[in-house]
């Protein structure tokens, strides 16, 4: 039980996949312009590589090592195609906002990094506990950066205005390039907390 | 003139990295160096196009009569990973002088994310498949020059002293946000 709490709190902090690892970035700037859309896209991703790294994971004795890549694609991407037309179903407005991202999931290199680093060696519950600590790692950092974004660009949170009613809203930060200055402050901030750690770790040490 | 339109659109008014976010990995990875960036540049170009030409024909005339639309992004990305095997094996046998320049590049692309993009916007946007081309080559020539554009601006940065907290990859992203805010220029471009 402790091994697996270990692996849920991986993805959440010391290996979280937007701030550590740096990879699946592409979506992590497109869509956080409010909050409802990085909630959204955390979301549909941690459904899509939860079942990935439980079928794989189950799998994994049956599937061939020389052609395991394709097989790990085809999973993902029937995962992604069910939750591409359940948002297009049931959450219209949302699935057209994040446009062409939702079936981008199937390339995002954070499933098939996990799917190939863990899930195919692991048995399935800390497969589970892996994936769920991966989604919800980056479904907070998504949520984090989608708050400053849109209390900065528009002056409130998850559609509900928190600034007073003299602020400015600084358009910008709504706009691409707020995306990018956001997410670089973002990293510089995690560098500095990571130095922060390690440097008290060595002093108790 | 829609031809030049969607063209321009795509190369600059909606900048697939500054101002799309599409293809991050590749953009922060491989900018390094100027050269390394033309090559990932013009091998992305060109897969970009060749998927184009191979999907679109495999949507309308294969899926679509089949009523098996839901089926496309399972059937593209096997469709562009098994292209760009295709394309490398190729180059190796016939052209090596092109493979030896863009073939360390090629795997990489598989899972750019802006080829895969490219594709399924065709569809939504319900382009013809000459419009489709224009804009595949509009939107990877976008990629090109954005490439090009850091890693001109890199080659800057190693000479000038950044303030020490963004030092290493925040000050990339930096970077990035004023070469977005230039992009955001072109807006008034088109009506």
């Amino acid at each position: 039980m402790k091994s697996l709490w270990k692996t849920f709190k991986q993805g959440i902090i010391y290996e979280n996949p937007l701030l550590m690892l740096m990879i699946g970035l592409c979506s992590a700037l497109a869509v956080t312009s409010s909050v409802a859309n990085g909630l959204g896209m955390g979301l549909a991703m941690t459904f899509v590589l939860l079942f990935s790294e439980i079928v794989i994971s189950l799998f994994r004795k049956v599937i061939p090592n020389s052609v395991r890549i394709p097989i790990f694609i085809i999973i993902i991407a029937a995962f992604t195609t069910m939750v591409d037309l359940v948002m297009k179903a049931y959450f219209p407005d949302l699935s057209k906002s994040m446009g062409v991202f939702i079936p981008l999931i199937v390339v995002n290199c954070i499933i098939m990094g996990r799917v190939e680093a863990f899930a195919s060696k692991q048995k399935l519950m800390p497969a589970i506990f892996d994936s769920l600590g991966m989604g919800l790692g980056y479904t907070w950092v998504m949520i984090a950066i989608s708050a400053v974004r849109e209390l900065l660009g528009n002056g409130s949170l998850a559609g509900i205005p928190v600034m007073p009613a003299s602020y400015q809203p600084i358009l910008f930060f709504i706009l691409p390039p707020g995306g990018f200055l956001v997410f670089g402050l973002f990293i510089s901030f995690n560098i500095w907390l990571k130095g922060r750690m390690e440097k008290t770790a060595k002093e108790r040490a | 003139m829609e031809l030049a339109k969607i063209f321009l659109v795509a190369l600059l008014v909606n900048n697939v990295v500054l101002m799309r976010f599409l293809a991050l990995c590749s953009y922060v990875g491989m900018t390094n160096d100027v050269g390394q960036s033309v090559g990932m540049g013009f091998a992305v170009t060109f897969v970009t196009v060749l998927a184009t030409a191979a999907t679109w024909p495999i949507y309308n005339f294969v899926l679509v009569p089949l009523g098996l639309t839901f089926l496309k992004i399972l059937v593209f990305i096997l469709v562009i990973a098994s292209l760009v095997q295709l394309v490398e094996f190729y180059l190796k046998k016939n052209i090596p002088g092109l493979y030896a320049a863009m073939g360390i590049y090629l795997p990489l692309i598989t899972t750019n994310c802006a080829i895969l993009a490219v594709t399924f916007e065709n569809i939504d946007y319900g382009y013809s498949f000459i419009e489709s081309i224009v804009y595949a080559v509009g939107v990877s020539l976008g990629y090109l020059l954005a490439m090009v554009l850091l890693a001109g601006v890199r080659d800057r940065m190693k000479t000038s002293p950044v303030p020490k907290f963004l030092q290493g990859t925040p000050i990339l992203f930096v970077a990035s946000s004023l070469l977005g805010v230039a992009f955001m220029g072109f807006s008034g471009l088109i009506k």
